[in-house]
Order: structure tokens, then C-alpha cells, then sequence
């Protein structure tokens, strides 16, 4: 399928993240509150960029209380910014990706010329299948307690049924994310792991992510000042979310309209891209949004490892967005599509075009 | 640094329930009251589909759609998957297929489980029937799940006028979460002291102050705290309020004063109930210490000291 002509929302200012770091992704980190876990990460931001908190013109963060268990977990979160004197601060009960989003569009609007977007996820404490199932539709779909791998499942075997993939191709994918994990101090699981008995078939344990507990953090500028706080800034020339209904027998599982849609807007398809970071925690995933990015075999996809390596949830989709911005900080790419997504089966997806300053 | 090893990281059980009580709309009252009536009815939209499960507004066009029609107990899977280790809540314990079930005369499918033997027992395009749970109440449970059935797809969606005798008008959804909580480091360390009837905060390195409970970073700051500094065990109280209403589960006489407490070299004032005076002779600036009962794991309460009141200026930062 070609893609139609886009129509591109273009930014009115020039955004660009400047820093990234994250923790070091981990199985189980029991030790560790989530403001213990997350304040190194935020130190690390702050240092790359000599800025202050007090410096800083706008927070944001992603989170979620069904991963911690308990009510506003975020509020205490934020004791590792340093919220006094008083800053401007706001929160996603999403990936922070989304928090990113909304940061993006607090500097568009010129009331800030920097901001600091963090997010975390703590999924050791409890089950993460089960915590996902409470995002479901309450009524027809949440009493049954069909979990985050029994759904990608369903999804899967769609994509078999439609001769997009089949069992060994995704077992190519998950090898792949694995080995390039290797390279990744921050993975978790790296190329010795192998495919493992089926979890929900047709989906093996290699399909699945791990569970794990980590955070991210970016700090984004506008303009001159991203020039000033970084050698080589990852412009973001175009940024857009879409999402599909909830039902999803109402969706055909084996496409992506709203990652199509979010990337004709953020402006994906206008010249090719040498590099993709795809929020994909399952193998099958990735067909679909190869398929809706239309992403050639001459695109690296996932040089990190991607979500099959390290899954935080509420922190994966915005490491997809650094990932891809530390690569063009580095000089490894020059135009990279970075993704996110959230609810189940690809529901709602995020698409962003970074870009390098020609060398 | 006074900072004493790591005491080992505390972690107990929490369990997090909730009975989300839920109305529904004209479609859904129709639908789950259908189900527990065996009748399966689904919504149809604008441009002719009919969505089943049935929603009130037309995923496409956001059009408000009541026109109810009725479709068969029997379909067609779309897409499944194997769940050899079924999980709590789920429809069936034994092992089973989830499936994506078109119903036949829907355009939509709807989810379930399948019982059937194995995973070589199913595939999609195969024909399957719902069976009905013995016991109905009007929820998406009604369907125990879907099993084989050989039979044709004829069947054309019937109009329906949704109403039925006694309409359920809401669901309870019950939801259970369990987890291990970990405070981490710092709190771990608190509360291990208070074992001790200690009380330990722990000191910014940046701006001095001593936070308690600590949770291990500076929120005026932004920077971790690890220098452990055993604070009280008195204190002033800061500011206070008089609480007339009895709690819930709470075996406490009102009227009670509930205070802040500055403990003795703390910079961030604790709350607690204060007891052992007359509730209106409370007052900013008591001295206070606590008091432990046999087997409490915290300060059941605190009393005065008896000293001469605090000065205004020694503890105004903490009001
Ligand atoms: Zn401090």
C-alpha cells in the first residue's frame, strides 16, 4: 500500500530534545522507591545540559498508579525535581511519551523555552498482565481479565491468518531486538535469552517483553537555546497522536490506521528515514507498524532492542523518543522516526520525526 | 556521615480491591439484560452495520445510535489464541482458546473464551455457539463462553425494542490488583527504627534540613538523602485541629485533637493525635512526647512534656 499524499502539521517553532538518560532496566528493583530509582536519571538530564531545575520552564511527567499500587504516586515522584520555589509542573497518567507531547506544546505556544519530561514504572510490585487489564473496556471486556499477552495474541495470530507474518519470522524479530540489545548497557535482556515455550499462542515467551522496573528523562528546547545545550540537537520536525476505537473486534488488528495518520502528520513519509525506534512489546507489533510506516528493509528498526529488551512500562515509548535523539545527538542518524504507543493491541500511537542539523 | 548500613529493604503484601459500581446507558441496559434473557442484541449504525457487542455512539462518526436489533447465539471465530494457563478471573480454568467471535448477522466481533479441547481443536473461520452460564444476571459473565457448533451462517439481524421485564440498570465490576510493596531504602529505614521506638529522618546534603519520614530525596532540592539523623522523641506542636467527627473503624472518643508535631531536630513537621489534656487546651507551641503502646509499631499518640511552651520564632518555619 503507498502511502496517500500526507498533510503535514507543521510546527511553529523549532523544538528539539537536547539530553536523554535512563536507568539501567531491571527485573526487580525492591530496594529502590520510585523517586530513588528516578532521581539519578533526572540528575543525569540536568548535567548534560549545565541547567538547574530552577532553569528549567516546564515539567512533565508519565506515570501510572495501578503499576505502584497507590493513589497520586506521582506527587511523590516529583520530590527528585526539586519543586520549590514553586515550578510549573503537569502529569500524564500515560507513557511519557504523552508527557513529552504536552511539553512540545507548552513551548509551541512560547510560554516556556525548556521543559524536563520524566517518566517511570515500577511493574515488579505487582502483575503487569493482570495491572493492564483494568484499562479495558469495563463493561464487555475488563470481567473477563483478558490480559496484555492474551490480547497481543489475538492479534498475532490475525496477522498469521492474513499471511503478514508467521511463527518463525516473529522469532527472526525477537532474536534481532535481542542481539542489538547487546549493545545496550540500559536492556535487560539481551541475545543469550532464547525463544521459550509459548506464553499465549501463538505468541512464545521470546514475543513478549520482560517485566521490568526503569525511567527515562529528556529535557527539550526551543530554538537557539537547544543550540546553545547541545552540539548536535534531535530537531523534532513533527509530532502527532491518534487513537482507534476501544472495541476491538470493531478494529481490523492486523493494520494501523492511527500510526498511518499520526505519521502522514508528523510528516514520516515526505523523505525516507535511515533509522526507527518502535515501541513494539511484541514481536507481532512490529509487523503491524512496519506495515503503517512503511518502513523498508534499508531502515534500522530498533538498534537499541526496543521494548522486547527492556519494557518499563509508562517510561518504553518516551526511551523510544531518546533512543532515537541520543543516535542523532551521536551523529548515527539524520532523520529517524521515533513511535509510542499504549493500550491494547496498538491502540493509540504516537509518531515523531527527529532530525539532525546537516553536518 | 552517621549513616548506618542498610537495613534490609521491608516488603509485605497489598492487596488493592474495588467494587467499581457502574450504571449503563439505554444500549448496554439492553444488551446485558438481553444476555441474562439469552438474547443477543446488538446497535446499528448509520450506514447500516451492525456493531456487536453494541456501543452508544458510532465508532466512526460519533453519531448517537439506539436502533437495537437482535443476532444469532451462533458465529464465526476471527482471530484466537491458546491460553494453556488460565488466570484469575478469567471465564473458563481449565485451558482454553480466546477468541474474537463475528455472531451471525454482526458486523463486529465480540471477545470470549472458547472451550475447546486443544489448540488443535480451533481455527479461525471455525463455526462456534454460545453456551449460557446456568445462573444470569445481566453482565458480559451471562456467557459462560462459546463451544463448537456445525451449522450454517444464514441469519439476518431481527429489530428488537430492547425492552425487557425488570432491566438491569447496572453492573458491579469487581476488580483485584496484588502486589509486594517495597518502601524502599529510606522508608525502609524509618520504619525499622520505629521498631526501636526511634524516629530517624534523614539530612539534605544540600540545604541542611531534615526531612522525616524520609523518602531518600530532598523535595526543596531534587537531590538524594542518605545521612540517617535520629530526631525527638519530642517535639512542638506547630498547629493543630479539633476533629468532631467519630471515623469509621476508628475506636476514639470525640472531640480529639489532631497536631502537627516538629519533632526535636526535624525540619518538616509529622502529624499525630495529641491526648492526655482537655481537647481546647491544645495549643501552638506545646511541648509534646510520644506514647507507645505494647506491640504498636508507631506513636499510638502523643502527650505534653510539662515543659514551658516553645517559642514562636524557635518553630514558625514549620507552621
Ligand atoms: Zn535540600
Amino acid at each position: 500500500m503507498a502511502p496517500r499524499k500526507p498533510s503535514v502539521m507543521r510546527p511553529a517553532r523549532e523544538v528539539a530534545i537536547v539530553a536523554f538518560g535512563q536507568t539501567r532496566h531491571q527485573r526487580s528493583t525492591d530496594e529502590l522507591s520510585e523517586v530513588e530509582m528516578l532521581m539519578p536519571v533526572l540528575h543525569e538530564v540536568l548535567a548534560a545540559t549545565g541547567l538547574k531545575t530552577s532553569d528549567i520552564g516546564f515539567t512533565c511527567s508519565g506515570s501510572s498508579d495501578y503499576l505502584a499500587g497507590r493513589a497520586f504516586s506521582f506527587t511523590m515522584a516529583l520530590d527528585g525535581v526539586g519543586a520549590w520555589p514553586p515550578i510549573s509542573e503537569s502529569h500524564v497518567e500515560m507513557d511519557g511519551a504523552w508527557a513529552l507531547y504536552e511539553a512540545w506544546t507548552k513551548l509551541q505556544t512560547g510560554e516556556a523555552d525548556t521543559a524536563l519530561v520524566y517518566s517511570y514504572g515500577k511493574s515488579s510490585p505487582g502483575s503487569v498482565r493482570d495491572v493492564l487489564t483494568r484499562q479495558l473496556d469495563p463493561y464487555y471486556v475488563a470481567p473477563l481479565w483478558p490480559d496484555a499477552v492474551a490480547l497481543a495474541a489475538l492479534q498475532a495470530q490475525a496477522l498469521i491468518d492474513a499471511g503478514d507474518t508467521d511463527e518463525p519470522a516473529l522469532a527472526g524479530i525477537a532474536t534481532r531486538s535481542r542481539a542489538s540489545a547487546d549493545a545496550n548497557p540500559h536492556a535487560q535482556r539481551g541475545s543469550s535469552a532464547g525463544q521459550g515455550d509459548y506464553a499465549v499462542r501463538p505468541l512464545r515467551r521470546g514475543d513478549c517483553p520482560p517485566v521490568g522496573d526503569g525511567a527515562a528523562a529528556v529535557i527539550l528546547a526551543a530554538g537557539d537555546r537547544a543550540r546553545d545545550l547541545c552540539e548536535r540537537p534531535a530537531w523534532i520536525r513533527g509530532i502527532d497522536h491518534r487513537i482507534e476505537a476501544h472495541a476491538l473486534g470493531v478494529r481490523d488488528l492486523t493494520e494501523s490506521p492511527s500510526t498511518r495518520l499520526a505519521a502522514e502528520r508528523a510528516g514520516v513519509f515526505e523523505r525516507p528515514v535511515d533509522t526507527a525506534e518502535l515501541h513494539a512489546p511484541f514481536t507481532s507489533q512490529e509487523v503491524v507498524l512496519r506495515k503503517a510506516l512503511a518502513l523498508g528493509d534499508d531502515v534500522e528498526v530498533n538498534p537499541s532492542g526496543g521494548a522486547l529488551a527492556a519494557n518499563p512500562v509508562m517510561a518504553a515509548g518516551l526511551i523510544r523518543l531518546g533512543e532515537t535523539a541520543a543516535r542523532i545527538h551521536r551523529g548515527a542518524s539524520d532523520r529517524a522516526v521515533a513511535h509510542a504507543t499504549s493500550g491494547p493491541c496498538l491502540q493509540q500511537n504516537l509518531v515523531a520525526v527527529l532530525e539532525g542539523d546537516a553536518s | 556521615m552517621a549513616s548506618a548500613p542498610s537495613p534490609e529493604v521491608l516488603r509485605a503484601p497489598l492487596v488493592v480491591e474495588f467494587p467499581f459500581t457502574r450504571s449503563l446507558g439505554p444500549v448496554q441496559s439492553a444488551f446485558l439484560t438481553g444476555l441474562r434473557e439469552r438474547t443477543v442484541l446488538g446497535v446499528r449504525t448509520g450506514d447500516g452495520r451492525t456493531l456487536v457487542p453494541p456501543v452508544e455512539y458510532d465508532p466512526v462518526t460519533a453519531e448517537e445510535i439506539r436502533e437495537l436489533v437482535e443476532v444469532s447465539d451462533t458465529g464465526t471465530v476471527t482471530t484466537w489464541a491458546w491460553n494453556h494457563e488460565p488466570r484469575r478471573g478469567q471465564p473458563l480454568d481449565t485451558p482454553f482458546a480466546w477468541v474474537l467471535v463475528k455472531l451471525d448477522g454482526a458486523d463486529t466481533a465480540l471477545l470470549h473464551a472458547l472451550d475447546v479441547p486443544g489448540p488443535d481443536a480451533v481455527r479461525s473461520g471455525m463455526r462456534v455457539r454460545i453456551r449460557w452460564a446456568d445462573e444470569r444476571v445481566g453482565a458480559i459473565t451471562d456467557i459462560a463462553c462459546f463451544e463448537a457448533y456445525e451449522g450454517g451462517d444464514a441469519v439476518r439481524p431481527a429489530p428488537h425494542s430492547g425492552e425487557f421485564a425488570d432491566p438491569v440498570t447496572g453492573i458491579v465490576a469487581a476488580a483485584r490488583l496484588d502486589y509486594t510493596y517495597s518502601p524502599g531504602r529510606a522508608q525502609s529505614a524509618y520504619i525499622g527504627a520505629l521498631a526501636e521506638r526511634r524516629t530517624v529522618g534523614e539530612r539534605c546534603p544540600s540545604c541542611r534540613k531534615v526531612y522525616v519520614p524520609p523518602r531518600g530525596a530532598c523535595p526543596t532540592c531534587g537531590v538524594a538523602t542518605a545521612e540517617r539523623v535520629e530526631v525527638g522523641p519530642r517535639g512542638t506542636v506547630t498547629t493543630y485541629c479539633i476533629v468532631n467527627i467519630k471515623a469509621k473503624n476508628l475506636d476514639i472518643e470525640v472531640p480529639y485533637v489532631y497536631a502537627h508535631i516538629a519533632l526535636d531536630g526535624a525540619d518538616l513537621a509529622l502529624h499525630a493525635r495529641i491526648a492526655g489534656i482537655p481537647y481546647d487546651q491544645v495549643r501552638m507551641g506545646l511541648r509534646v512526647e510520644p506514647v507507645w503502646t505494647e506491640g504498636g509499631r508507631f506513636p499510638d499518640h502523643y502527650r505534653p512534656t510539662g515543659e514551658p511552651d516553645a517559642d514562636y520564632d524557635t518553630y514558625k518555619e514549620l507552621v
